[in-house]
């Protein structure tokens, strides 16, 4: 099959659309992890950056652009992995943002802009009752990404995902 | 017409990195910068292989996912720092890893300490977690730009594990007589290794010269002012104790080293060439 017909917004697309494995109702995408696409003779060049320096992920993420690329056609695509600019909650769409919400998993707030050292941590809001009256029970989670929290309102234990 | 391969040539190199990881414009780490990347690398990959030993065994269940968290992200830097130390001679970050032995491994002494108890552990985090906050909130305007790229991701990194350790020194030196006890013994068992992180010599020399590196002596300061800080509102002074011989940038270890590396290596010299 040719790539002749397939432009780089079609690669974008098709790479957007893959999920992240540990998070996914969230795509590459939405969380900020897809950076950059670029067909460079009928090649797919896809740059992704890791959320957190360990990321486990990562393998799989790019196998997994790597088929969804490959079935749509493109002969020979390659992905690499950038560290820089560092990853950012920042980056992550309102859109993400939504769909995390609705998952159970608490949204990270905007980093502050320029407001000094000390990152100031509004009341995180409860995705199940909406409450916020919650408290962190343990700064690190199931993913290098979240933080364990729990809903003082309706008792639920639940996820937040960490402003980074 | 002979039948196409519906799946063409698909490249899939292990970890096929952006240019800024491989060097500027896909330069190899000259051979200074690669000294200094397998320091900072071996730092990490021995506190990381250390830190994993807490897996199912912490005081609780919150802290063995934070130890195991910390853990990884550690692994992740001695990732990014071993592959780039290894681009200058070829060899990858598992040759490194796996296939070096004790008088080839450059971490600081401190690193290769014992888990002891919880609170040596702590202490031992504090130290590091300090420490490698300083030199990565530094390193980050390295004129090195792949030293620089991984460092600006660690600082966010280890901000956590900074945090992390303080917590718990101000809780367990606060805590029981017993927790203060064992804290306080902690920090005074893990103190003769805190200045080696701080020796400059000639490969610091060169590289601080040239902006690639940052001087260790320079991060002295602000270290011992986080420390002094933290000491503060616990009540206790800074130990008063000898500091160790050290020799780890040389590769001169402390006898502990030697059964880290006998687990971390076992598997992969038993099995050339495993995969997952």
């Amino acid at each position: 099959m040719s790539t002749m017909t397939l432009t780089r917004e079609d690669a974008w697309e098709i790479a957007a659309a893959v999920p992240d494995p540990e998070v996914p109702v969230l795509t590459i995408e939405d969380l900020g992890v897809l950076r950059s696409v670029r067909i460079v003779d009928e090649h797919a060049e896809v740059v992704i950056t890791p959320t957190y320096s360990g990321c486990p992920a990562m393998d799989t993420i790019r196998d997994d652009v790597i088929l969804a690329l490959t079935a749509a056609g493109f002969d020979d695509v390659r992905v690499s992995i950038t560290l820089s600019p560092a990853w950012t909650t920042d980056w992550m769409t309102e859109d993400g943002k939504r769909k995390l919400e609705r998952y159970g998993i608490a949204p990270p707030a905007r980093r502050a802009q320029g407001a000094g050292p000390i990152p100031l941590q509004l009341g995180v809001k409860c995705p199940r009752c909406g409450s916020l009256y919650t408290r962190e029970v343990a700064h690190f989670g199931s993913t290098s990404c979240k933080a364990l929290y729990e809903c003082r309102s309706c008792l639920e234990p639940f996820d937040h995902f960490k402003a980074h | 017409m002979i039948d196409e391969d519906i799946h063409g040539d698909v490249t899939v190199d292990a970890l096929e990195l952006a240019e800024e990881l491989t060097g500027a414009a896909g330069a190899d780490a000259d051979p200074e910068v690669a000294a200094y990347a397998l320091r900072l690398g071996d730092d990490n990959l021995i506190l990381s292989q250390q830190l994993g030993e807490w897996i199912a065994r912490a005081p609780e269940l919150e802290e063995d996912v934070a130890l195991g968290n910390i853990a990884l992200d550690l692994l992740g830097h001695a990732r990014s720092l071993l592959h780039y130390a290894g681009s200058a001679d070829g060899r990858s970050e598992d040759d490194l890893a796996y296939w070096r032995d004790e008088p080839e491994f450059r971490c600081a002494w401190l690193f290769e300490q014992p888990n002891g108890d919880f609170a040596h552990t702590i202490a031992r985090q504090l130290v590091a977690a300090v420490y490698l906050y300083e030199l990565y909130g530094r390193l980050e305007a390295s004129t090195d730009p792949t030293l620089a790229a991984i460092s600006a991701k660690a600082v966010k990194e280890v901000e956590y594990h900074r945090d992390h350790a303080v917590q718990w020194t101000l809780r367990l030196a606060g805590g029981t007589d017993e927790s203060r006890r064992r804290m306080t013994r902690a920090i005074d068992d893990i103190w003769p290794y805190v200045d080696e992180l701080f020796r400059d010599d000639e490969l610091t020399v060169s590289l601080a010269a040239r902006g690639a590196a940052v001087s260790p002596s320079i991060l002295r300061a602000p270290f011992d002012a986080v420390i002094a800080a933290v000491f503060h509102e616990i009540g206790i002074g800074v130990p008063d104790v000898k500091s160790s011989s050290a020799g780890g940038r040389q590769g001169k270890h402390t006898a502990h080293l030697g059964f880290i590396l006998a687990e971390m290596q076992v598997l992969a010299r038993r099995h050339p060439g495993a995969v997952w």
